[in-house]
């Protein structure tokens, strides 16, 4: 059980902000994944909250009461590295042991919570093994096991997938889900794979340059990307983002191309925009679909081949080219000319000057 | 039409075979990809194409001509690495030129300028020109290097995972390009990667390669559709395929501990196998034949993967956009009859029927 609130917190190293001031309140039992590029300060909020880094200013709750001085092993909260730390002259057994052991926890209950976590974990068959000898996805599952048997109040995981392979990411990826699915117990988890926050993360907080971008469910930060870091970021491929012209209810593309604003937006663009005619125009891959009669032309650049789908390259202009998301039916070789068109209600905007997006609202 | 070729290439290091009686061959103007997990011995064999490791039996066949006799640089053969390789105090300008001025070349230097710039308006790197390397972001080092490859024209480029130190937003961008640019330069390409996503991506034909065996050999399509080993059906596709035990039982398809039951294919199948499902072709619909129960949701956006549990199987449902479903919900879903894959004991497609 447990609720952590940052209040105002950051981090500086000299002048230079490592984490600007941050608020972010992280339910019971909820799954928030910490996202960003590698230097965006998202690992050091993790170590401010586990109280392995000390604040600069602001506060970090625990239940409500004031941990930001605490030392690490007063906040009863459970870090889970991408490197999986564990002693290698110790059986599996020892290593999932020892915390309890440190606690003085007696035999029969340690032996209990271990029978417990290593059945959870599916490695009961592990126990005699020496850490050293196991495969990647095993030396993790025997990682989480060490955390999990304590029971902390909440566990702080910091890119534990990073060092394995694709493949096994994907699974260990559902097993830590599942896993929570299951405990409900509160986490943070850092990483900077955007696939791997969409799949876990009850909430995203989206980090660039030391600042929260946005903070919101995987939908929200799909769906309705504050702005154009998180556009980008969030998708692969991310965002379309092509800049144009407002004018006359319609956005005219460098190239020639000129894109009707839909019914829904035409009052709202100009009035946010204040005046200046620079807009984004954004849209996701799966947003346009190829069509004979569609409002947007360009030609294939190149076409990418997924297995379930394609995705198209096309060239709107010299500068300027957006992925299209197809199926597999039909085949654009490299140079033809494509139209397509965008779904309405999934077309974006954002003011070039601010790179933050027009609210899709209406005030 | 000459041809780049292995024929029956074996090498051998004190400890472990590397490559075992491997062939393969591809045309000119070919993107061809050598796809594997690590070990398998890619790099291995794109070294004794490059006359850096010597085969103990076997051929290599480059532009028409067996190479045995060869040196490296007569090979005329272009690497590009994983590490970009590139002289950090020496400007953009100077590490492309390079190539060109050894010994060997002695390209004059009018005509170095015009390959250079002609190289570097290619790869969008003509403003970083005048730059030291050590200066430059990853993105823009792989493409420098990639640059140095290209303005030798060489008869080959050899790519050893040229894009795997790159972030992922990064290698998706060079992906794209990389792969233009082969098509308009019509250079011939051997690329090897252990990233199944790059490997269906960018390739005109693939050879799967495990254990220092060539396991299939297929333009990507067929690599996907009909994969010949399970080891090739699961190593393409994201999320991975369902394998599923199966049973042949009066002229239908089971599947084991499950109501699942699909009309038995016009093949030669055993009494138990496995049934492949791509979990694109698993679709939920409210008619649906079949009912699990969801254990598990991974929305990604663009499409959300659905964990169904059926007794003991869990299989994996691919949807596009936003799911409906919540966990613990009952789906239905129909499975699509026409994309079903059929795998022996041995692991190997059965009797594959082709189109």
């Amino acid at each position: 059980m447990a609720t952590i609130e940052l209040k105002g917190v950051e981090k500086k190293f000299g002048d230079m902000f490592a984490v600007k001031p941050l608020d972010l309140t992280i339910k019971d039992g909820e799954f928030v994944v910490l996202l960003g590029p590698s230097g965006c300060g998202k690992t050091t909020t993790l170590r401010m909250i586990s109280g392995l880094e000390t604040v600069t200013a602001g506060k970090i709750l625990l239940n409500g009461k004031e941990v930001t001085w605490r030392h690490p092993s007063e906040r009863d909260m459970a870090f889970v590295f991408q490197f999986y730390a564990l002693y290698t002259h110790l059986s599996v057994r020892q290593n999932i042991a020892f915390p309890l052991q440190a606690q003085g926890v007696k035999k029969e209950e340690i032996d209990r919570r271990v029978k417990e976590v290593v059945d959870i974990l599916r490695i009961p068959h592990l126990l005699r093994a020496r850490p050293g000898k196991l495969a990647g996805g095993d030396q993790q599952r025997v990682a989480l096991a060490r955390a999990l048997v304590r029971k902390p109040a909440a566990f702080l995981m910091d890119e534990p997938l990073g060092a394995l392979d694709a493949e096994l990411r994907e699974s260990m990826r559902a097993e830590i889900k599942n896993l929570h699915v299951a405990q409900h117990a509160t986490t943070v988890y850092v990483t900077h794979d955007q696939v791997e926050a969409m799949a876990m993360g009850d909430r995203i907080v989206v980090m660039s340059r030391a600042e929260v971008q946005q903070v919101g469910t995987p939908i929200d930060v799909y769906y309705n990307p504050a702005n154009i870091f998180v556009a980008r970021f969030i998708g692969s491929p991310g965002m379309n983002l092509v800049k144009g012209q407002l004018a006359g209810g319609s956005v005219s593309l460098h190239g020639g191309n000129r894109y009707t604003v839909p019914p829904a937006w035409t009052d709202r663009l100009g009035a946010a925009l204040g005046g200046t005619t620079e807009v984004i125009l954004g849209f996701r891959p799966e947003a346009a679909q190829v069509s004979a009669q569609g409002a947007l032309a360009g030609e294939v650049y190149a076409t990418d081949m997924y297995g379930g789908h394609t995705v198209l390259h096309v060239n709107l202009n010299e500068d300027e080219i957006v992925h299209v998301r197809s199926d597999r039916q039909s085949s654009y070789p490299m140079g033809t000319k494509v139209r397509f068109d965008i779904d309405p209600a999934m077309v974006r905007f954002f003011d070039p000057r601010t790179e933050h997006a027009v609210s899709s609202e209406a005030t | 039409m000459s041809q780049f070729e292995l024929q029956h290439v074996t090498k051998r290091f004190p400890t472990v075979t590397a490559l075992d009686d491997v062939s393969f061959s591809f045309r000119h103007g070919e993107f061809f990809v050598l796809l594997g997990p690590t070990g398998a011995g890619k790099t291995t064999t794109l070294r004794v194409i490059a006359g850096l490791e010597h085969q103990d039996s076997g051929t290599v066949i480059l532009d028409g001509q067996r190479v045995e006799t060869h040196t490296p640089a007569e090979r005329d053969v272009a690497f590009v690495f994983q590490q970009y390789s590139l002289y950090p105090t020496m400007t953009v300008y100077d590490n492309l030129a390079f190539p060109l001025r050894s010994p060997l070349r002695k390209t004059p230097e009018p005509e170095i300028k015009v390959k250079v710039e002609e190289a570097a308006e290619k790869l969008r790197i003509t403003q970083l020109l005048k730059r030291k390397t050590a200066q430059l972001s990853g993105g823009e080092m792989q493409r420098v290097a990639i640059g140095r490859a290209i303005v030798r024209n060489p008869r080959l480029f050899l790519m050893d995972e040229p894009l795997s130190n790159l972030d992922a937003k990064l290698r998706e961008a060079l992906r794209v390009e990389l792969k233009h640019l082969q098509k308009t330069q019509g250079s011939t390409t051997l690329f090897v990667t252990h990233d199944q996503v790059e490997a269906l991506t960018m390739a005109d034909r693939i050879a799967v390669l495990n254990e220092g065996k060539i396991v299939q050999q297929g333009t990507p399509d067929e690599i996907y559709d009909l994969p010949a080993t399970t080891f090739v059906a699961q190593l393409v596709g994201s999320p991975k395929i369902n394998l599923l035990p199966a049973a042949r039982t009066d002229g239908a398809v089971h599947v084991k501990d499950s109501k699942i039951t699909v009309p038995a294919p016009r093949l030669a199948l055993p009494d138990s196998f496995l049934l492949g499902i791509r979990p694109e072709d698993i679709r939920p619909s409210p008619q649906g034949s079949f009912r699990a129960q969801v254990k598990l949701i991974e929305p990604l956006g663009v499409e959300t993967i659905l964990h169904l549990q059926d007794g003991e199987l869990t299989m994996l449902c691919l949807v596009p956009g936003m799911a409906p479903q919540k966990v613990g919900d009952t789906v239905t879903f129909d499975i699509v009859k026409e994309k079903l894959h059929f795998f022996g004991q041995d692991r190997a497609r059965i009797a594959a029927e082709r189109r």
